[in-house]
């Protein structure tokens, strides 16, 4: 193994250094001086997300387990971009006392589960997938609980927990039947030795379901809402964006890659599963009352919309799929920005706080509404290109019953879309929440979520970087 | 090949300006957003002019024939591998042209504002708003694709809407700019389905292989027929259609003389120079797919052009109102280019009508910007639009009076101003091609000299009036504009317009034809002497000739009524006939149903919210039962 070999796993080399350094740095910090770790991870970070981008060698490592391409290099790219705001948005709530002595165990826990997803996304094996979904959920449970003695958080922590082990048994249980049907975990392999007998279907179900559970399609999702609603907002922003988001690409790239060969078999299964969770998604968002909880079941039916990419097997549908997941990455990441920007000021997290919001806080407001609008799919925002764009993959391979009731779906999450922009501007309160000055980390994150959710979808060379780095089945 | 990629500056610059004046112009005096949209515009006119001399005289023609360059092209927004919208800067003669045009008017209208809008309020927003359009306007003439241009042409429309309101506390002023939203808005319906019906039969929407003579286009146009017309030909008809309204061409008129609310300079740049004269470059943009697939249509654009040329005219004899007059003159002269794209052939001097087309719109672009401006020099003078308020007015405003004179000459047809040759080369094509549409342009000939030297007379001849104080010149700022655009209307005559600007992108040798300028110019002179005898001095010769031909001079007065057959059919027969069942139903039925959705689904979400019970361990036993039903799914449905 040379030199340039080790290079090719450039990310996750790099997102451990940074999380070695931020350990060791916690490790001689004292009082004051662990606040000097939020910009050293900062900029640490922000450094290897950007040399991320820098154009890259793709190979193979450790006989095929690890393989990276422009594919992989990109999802990892947009998930970087992800976090970078996450952590911008985290400061505030960092810096409260409550929870400063323990600000380096946030920045470890997700470095640590971002380099469990990049592993998932370029693995090329079942084993390393495996191994990369539980170094990804394992300390996402610890930071669920991360303000432990709330209760609800401390429950969150443990449903999380208790739930992913399900999951991650059913998912293994599966695995080992495709080791004893197929004789091999390599997905080239399984792939040529596939034979469609009923073991492997039932492998097949096994090992979708628990990615199921990870991208909370209905009706695998049922810890979705108790994780979000107890998790800090920040913790919750990550599970929905970033955890999710990753969740997906897999999917997507195992589904493509090991399973061609039953692809009319797993269409069928998509085409189910995205009915149910984008109409059971909404069904529950509409009645949502905590906005952590409103969101979870929004982006479960966001997660339904996915599936409409993926289900088409082609190289436009990847495509569309990654650029919905990186308008979701600017959208989501305005809405829990303001969120958490409020929630670290007041504390306060439901819906009825929010009533009169725009006449103490416009601009918090203004960027919260251009969320949502992203989120409802109205142009020209990121959104609308989002699910234009996967619409039309949809339709292309023609399942156009499946695109008329995303539409239907879509009209229906206008609705509660615009409840909170309602409760912000018209609805009247006697104390609203009274204005406040955010820091620069806020503000920077919410800048650059405003500026994605405005600038990708009109500005095309995003959608077109995507596309040259897609492919299909066909 | 030249790179002309920095002619994206052009559109950009004031675009910036537009977003840095409209957000934060409230923050600094109002002058310096005027200042900045001023300096701004001067330097896109700089870029368009050094576009012009490198694209005409430095590079010239390749191999004898301009080049059609992309200076700049990205994909927008992509709908198949095939078909997809740029966005881009096309380079070739009629977008140099329009550049030079669109600047150059701009610019005046900007600088001109500066003292025309003096202390108004809303100074900052009227500048910002003029950049917005500039920004739409040169986006539109660059644009490189139909879809491109249908975008910027909505947002000249908007520019259009928000210019026209400035004044928003006027109602009439906010009644004019919903009128002229919704009326070209109307007739956008059908430029788009126009686009949607090109691009789907020819897979495209790049304008460079929709004209491409062996494009999908022209390839396509035998195709299916529906009422003994091609696809193409219905396409290309309704895509004139929402140039039509735009143009202002008969019956879509309506919106024009209204627009002039708004404020005068916006009326020189938007509703005289530019943003009207967008039909007319629509259709030109697309000429040789009219022309080589759907004569059909062009006869159409020829006969509506025609008309309304005639139309306009005569209704321009009675008005009063000195912008009505020159907006009806404005529709008039449109009709005269869209008349000239009608009769025009394909190729050589086949295409005489073509570059005539083109060549009118440039020279009509400098006279009319200086008509209206120096209107609104009138105007500003003493405080009224109608001409019954003016006279004698050429003491008070020499410099205001010597450049109207000169711009009456210019758009009567007196050589050797510019608009002589342009306007001779229309009546030469038209001859050529139809003796009727001929006879046309020949009577609107008449017809433009004389109302034009009856408002001129009017204006400053005859009587002073009762002014409350004297009249006096505007300042340097106002006249400066006037004077250059002046000299601009009497100079661009000599451009060499049929090297420059031709159908098939190949120069060619145009000569004046005695036969046509001559008597063109009689009956020039013939307007202008009865308009002379009428109204150089106060006599009751019109009064007695409106009474004697009463019916015909309340016709036009009025308009020939359309607004009120508008009316009739809008609130008489659509809103009582169509609009009230649809409401009812719409009210009784869908709402109806709607509100079943609603009842469904709210009533849906509280009956299942037990299955979120909060129980971990319930969750797992839906978890597994839910993997146990998928499988039993699967073997059920592959079980075979």
């Amino acid at each position: 193994m040379t030199f340039n070999d080790i290079l090719l796993m450039r990310h996750e080399l790099l997102l451990t250094a940074v999380m070695l350094l931020v350990l060791i740095v916690d490790l001689f910090a004292t009082g004051n001086n662990r606040k000097l770790i939020i910009p050293l991870a900062l900029v640490m970070f922000l450094i290897i997300t950007v040399v991320g981008f820098l154009p890259a060698q793709y190979g193979k490592l450790f006989g095929g387990m690890y393989e990276t391409s422009g594919t992989t290099i990109l999802m990892k790219n947009v998930l970087n971009i992800a976090v970078f705001i996450i952590f911008l948005q985290s400061v505030a709530w960092l810096k409260l006392e409550e929870n400063k002595q323990k600000l380096a165990e946030y920045f470890v826990l997700i470095l640590s589960t971002l380099i469990g997803m990049n592993l998932m996304i370029s693995s090329g094996d079942f084993l390393m997938l495996y191994i990369g979904l539980e170094t990804a959920t394992i300390p996402l449970a610890a930071l669920a609980a991360y303000t432990h003695h709330q209760t609800k958080s401390a429950e969150a922590g443990i449903k999380l927990i208790l739930s992913s082990a399900l999951s991650s048994g059913i998912m293994l249980y599966g695995i080992s039947m495709v080791y004893g049907t197929t004789g091999s975990v390599s997905f080239t392999e399984v792939a040529l030795n596939w034979a469609n007998a009923p073991l492997q279907m039932l492998a097949f179900l096994f090992f979708f379901a628990g990615m199921a559970f990870k991208i909370s399609l209905v009706p695998f999702h049922l810890w979705t809402a108790d994780v979000y609603e107890g998790a800090p907002v920040n913790v919750t922003s990550y599970l929905s964006v970033v955890s999710k988001g990753s969740a997906a690409f897999v999917l997507m790239l195992v589904l493509f890659r090991v399973f061609p060969s039953i692809v009319d078999h797993w269409q069928k299964v998509l085409y189910a599963i995205a009915v149910l969770t984008m109409t059971i998604g909404n069904l529950f968002a509409l009645r949502q009352q905590n906005l952590k909880r409103f969101l979870a079941f929004s982006s479960i039916a966001q997660a339904g919309f996915i599936l409409l990419g993926i289900i088409g097997a082609s190289s436009l549908g990847m495509t569309t799929v990654i650029f919905f997941v990186l308008a979701y990455v600017f959208t989501n990441l305005a809405a829990f920005g303001v969120l958490s920007a409020i929630s670290a000021a007041t504390g306060k997290e439901n819906m009825a706080d929010y009533n009169g919001l725009y006449q103490t806080n416009p601009r918090l407001s203004l960027l919260l509404m251009l969320a949502m609008f992203s989120l409802a799919g109205i142009p020209p925002v990121a959104g609308f290109f989002g699910k234009f764009f996967l619409f039309t993959s949809a339709a292309s391979k023609g399942f156009y019953w499946l695109v008329f009731i995303a539409v239907v779906n879509a009209t229906i999450s206008l609705y509660y879309y615009l409840l909170p922009v309602k409760a912000m501007f018209i609805n009247k309160n006697e104390n609203p929440i009274p204005s406040f000055r955010s820091d620069f980390y806020t503000k920077a994150g919410l800048l650059l979520a405003a500026a994605g959710t405005l600038a990708i979808g009109m500005l095309s060379i995003g959608y077109e970087y995507i596309a040259s780095f897609s492919f299909g089945l066909q | 090949m030249t790179n002309y990629s920095y002619t994206l500056l052009i559109p950009l610059i004031p675009l910036t300006i537009f977003l840095l004046t409209g957000l934060s112009g409230h923050r600094f005096k109002p002058i310096y957003s005027g200042l900045a949209g001023t300096m701004g515009l001067t330097m896109a006119a700089f870029l368009s002019y050094i576009t012009a001399i490198r694209y005409f005289f430095i590079d010239g023609p390749v191999n004898g024939m301009y080049p059609q360059i992309k200076a700049i092209s990205t994909v927008w927004l992509r709908f198949t591998d095939t078909l997809h919208i740029d966005m881009g800067i096309l380079i070739d003669p009629i977008s140099v042209m329009m550049l030079v045009v669109v600047t150059t008017v701009s610019l005046m209208a900007h600088i001109y504002s500066l003292g025309y809008m003096k202390g108004e309020r809303g100074f900052a927003r009227f500048y910002s708003f003029l950049s917005l359009f500039s920004f739409s306007m040169l986006g539109l003439v660059l644009a490189t694709n139909i879809f491109q241009m249908y975008i910027f042409w909505e947002l000249v429309g908007v520019s259009s809407f928000l210019l026209i309101g400035f004044y928003y506390e006027k109602p009439s002023a906010v009644a004019a700019s919903k009128k002229a939203f919704i009326v070209t808005r109307f007739a956008d319906l059908g430029f788009l389905i126009g686009i949607l019906m090109l691009s789907f039969t020819t897979d495209t929407f790049d304008f460079i292989s929709l004209t491409s003579s062996t494009g999908p286009a022209i390839a396509s146009s035998a195709g299916t027929a529906f009422m003994g017309l091609s696809v193409i030909s219905w396409a290309l008809i309704l895509i004139f259609i929402g140039g039509a309204g735009k143009s202002a061409m008969f019956p879509l008129h309506i919106w024009l003389p209204d627009a002039m609310e708004g404020p005068t300079p916006v009326s020189a740049l938007i509703h005289a120079a530019t943003m009207v004269v967008a039909g007319v470059y629509l259709v030109a943009r697309l000429f040789p797919a009219y022309a080589l697939t759907a004569p059909d249509a062009l006869h159409v654009v020829a006969w509506v052009g025609g008309f309304s040329s005639l139309f306009a005219a005569v209704i321009a004899l009675t008005q009063i109102d000195i912008k009505r007059v020159l907006a009806f003159s404005t529709m008039s002269q449109i009709g005269y280019m869209m008349m000239a794209l009608g009769v025009s052939g394909y190729g050589d001097h086949e295409g005489l009508g073509y570059m005539a087309s083109m060549f009118h719109l440039f020279t009509h672009a400098m006279f009319k910007a200086l008509l209206f401006l120096g209107a609104g020099s009138i105007i500003h003078a003493v405080h009224s639009n109608n001409m019954t308020d003016m006279g004698g007015l050429r003491k008070y405003l020499p410099i205001t009076h010597i450049t109207f004179l000169i711009a009456c000459l210019t758009i009567a047809g007196i050589p050797p101003l510019s608009g002589f040759w342009s306007k001779d080369e229309i009546l030469a094509a038209a001859l050529h091609h139809n003796p009727v549409l001929f006879a046309i342009g020949f009577g609107v000939a008449g017809l433009t000299a004389f109302y034009m030297f009856r408002l001129y007379y009017n204006i400053f001849w005859g009587h002073d009036r009762h002014y409350h104080h004297t009249p006096h010149e505007s300042p340097l700022v106002m006249t400066i504009p006037l004077m250059f655009l002046a000299l601009a209307a009497i100079f661009s005559g000599f451009l060499p317009f049929s090297h420059m600007v031709t159908s098939d992108l190949k120069p060619f040798e145009a000569h004046t034809d005695l036969a046509v300028a001559i008597p063109s110019v009689l009956i020039a002179l013939a307007g202008i002497g009865v308009a002379t005898v009428m109204y150089r001095k106060p006599n009751t010769l019109p009064d007695r000739l409106a009474s004697s031909i009463k019916v015909l001079y309340t016709a036009s007065l009025r308009k020939f009524w359309i607004d009120e057959i508008y009316q009739f059919v809008t609130k008489k027969i659509l809103f009582a006939g169509v609009s009230r069942p649809i409401a009812w139903f719409d009210r009784h039925v869908i709402d109806a149903t709607m509100n079943l959705v609603g009842w469904v689904v709210v009533t849906t979400s509280s009956k299942i919210k037990g299955f979120q019970s909060g129980q971990v361990q319930q969750y797992a036993a839906v978890f597994i039962s839910s993997v146990i039903l998928l499988v039993l799914v699967f073997v059920y449905l592959f079980s075979n």
